[in-house]
């Protein structure tokens, strides 16, 4: 297996004996060239399982491991596609994809090729002397996942990298990304808080309990590539994920607003279906 | 405008003598003084030229100690929290510290000389820098050194191309206040005593009672001053504004 989270548990220190408990016995494999979601709501943890395997965090206890291999650090094999993008607004477009195939050890003339390469896979072979800021936050989140196909990572790590962007580019891109993935079989993982997102480009999703966070439940997406989002099967799992998220929102909310804050059933479900979860 | 035609009439109305007011463009007797004539033959004779020049060169040479030290002492801030607790609160009160204070220490310590006013020149610019630039230093976006992680820099690679260029906004606000701390503190020490430069002029000027000199003195004072804060902090700010795409 590609990924392994073994009895992963992540505690944070607010103070001398104030713990915070948000991973709780995280137990889950990444198989080879599989796409694998990670939903739940705001503050499950699932960042933070993101960061453990990226190595930017160590667990409290138990084991990542990417290739057999226990995470130590972070290292190029594993490459993280941030939020906001986390492009280098003092560098070009093509400094920042070069950025990381200078660190390998690539020649100039190869780096510039590969960079090219990966640019034009996201359609922004003519931005390559802009700046960060004279994009948009698509283009950006292209420069982003350019960045990070072309060091060629054995794992693709995406930190609900499109939440920020409107809904037409959020599909277009949902569609680009799953060609890329088509092309290059790259193992994923993607966070998102979006249901609709997670089971389109997925073949696994799992969904996440809060407080602390733990696996709750995981779907196989067994609907047909390229996805289409009003597939039935989609529709059918989108209703299943939803009752259970539910009840996971409600536990927050009621820690959050005290024992005055009641859940009318169904209460999220009636909302405006277009956008699923996305603003959980 | 106004400013010069009323200090042109007072300077004829002759409340004061000429050498404590004198006139700006027109001498008040033939063949009188004014300050523009005394301005345009100290540069011809190079008097003032050769006094610029020592000025600058002396504050180019504190000044960049006070970048190196300044840049350093705010990394170690930045970097470690002991330092941060010891050296990052005792900055804070050096910082309130006058420069010129210093100035009879660095007489003693280094003699009455280059080496007291370069001295002074450095204390006066370093913390500052420091203050601004640990600032900077602090303010990294995580997301940056994170993503910069992920593909594989470290250490000094990563101080090098990621944490140093994204404090460059902080930094060059910390070089302006720093370059005017240096002004004020190379013009203190220049006038308390050396040898050279645009101080120990303005301090001749005083001694002679040569208004004229002294005012001409400040006015290059002023000119420089602008220059290099429109032609070089300035221009900086823009640059990196334009690349960052902060603001306009």
């Amino acid at each position: 297996m590609k990924v392994h989270l073994d009895q992963v548990n992540k505690s944070f220190f607010k103070g001398k004996d104030d713990k915070l408990h948000v991973l709780d016995n995280i137990d889950f494999e990444i198989q080879e060239g599989e796409f694998v979601s990670l939903i739940g709501p705001s503050g499950c943890g699932k960042s933070t399982i993101l960061k453990l395997i990226a190595g930017l965090d160590a667990p409290s206890s138990g084991e990542v491991k990417v290739n057999d291999a226990v995470v130590k650090g972070p290292g190029n094999d594993r490459v993280v596609v941030f939020q906001e993008g986390g492009l280098f607004p003092w560098m070009t477009v093509l400094e920042n994809v070069t950025y990381g195939l200078h660190l390998k050890g690539s020649s100039k003339q190869a780096a510039h090729d590969k960079a090219m390469e990966g640019l034009r896979m996201v359609h922004l072979g003519n931005f390559t002397d802009a700046h960060p800021h004279e994009l948009s936050g698509g283009m950006k989140q292209r420069v982003a996942i350019a960045r990070s196909l072309v060091m060629d990572p054995d794992v693709l790590l995406m930190d609900e990298p499109f939440a920020a962007l409107d809904e037409q580019t959020r599909l277009v891109l949902h569609k680009e990304l799953q060609h890329i993935w088509a092309q290059t079989g790259k193992t994923i993982l993607f966070i998102t808080h979006n249901i609709r997102e997670a089971l389109t480009l997925s073949d696994r999703v799992l969904l996440m309990s809060t407080r602390p966070g733990a696996v709750k439940q995981q779907y196989e997406v067994q609907a047909a590539r390229p996805r289409d989002p009003s597939d039935s099967v989609i529709v059918d799992l989108e209703k299943q994920v939803m009752a259970e998220l539910e009840e996971e929102m409600e536990k927050v909310l009621k820690e959050e607003f005290g024992d005055d804050y009641n859940l009318e059933k169904s209460h999220v479900r009636d909302g405006d279906r277009s956008d699923m979860g996305s603003h959980i | 405008m106004v400013i010069v035609a009323i200090w042109e009439v007072i300077s004829k109305l002759g409340f004061f003598p000429v050498f404590m007011f004198p006139p700006l463009f027109i001498p008040s007797e033939g063949g009188g003084v004014t300050v523009m004539s005394t301005l345009i033959s100290g540069i011809l004779s190079g008097e003032i030229l050769s006094a610029t020049g020592v000025t600058l060169v002396r504050l180019l040479i504190g000044f960049s100690i006070a970048i190196v030290l300044g840049l350093t002492f705010g990394f170690l801030i930045a970097r470690y929290k002991i330092v941060d607790d010891t050296l990052g609160f005792f900055v804070t009160a050096l910082q309130s510290i006058p420069s010129i204070v210093w100035f009879p220490l660095a007489i003693v310590w280094f003699g009455l000389g280059n080496a007291a006013i370069l001295f002074i020149v450095a204390i006066g610019a370093t913390w500052t820098m420091t203050v601004n630039s640990s600032a900077g230093f602090k303010n990294v976006p995580s997301i940056y050194i994170d993503a910069a992680k992920t593909l594989g820099s470290s250490g000094t690679h990563l101080l090098r191309t990621i944490i140093l260029p994204a404090s460059v906004p902080h930094i060059i606000s910390g070089l302006r206040v720093a370059w005017a701390f240096a002004w004020r503190a190379i013009m203190a020490g220049e006038l308390l005593g050396s040898a050279g430069g645009l101080g120990y002029l303005l301090d001749l000027g005083r001694s002679t009672q040569a208004m004229d000199l002294v005012l001409s003195i400040m006015i290059l004072i002023g000119v420089i001053g602008t220059i290099i804060d429109n032609q070089v902090f300035l221009r900086m700010e823009k640059t990196v504004a334009r690349k960052w795409g902060l603001k306009a």
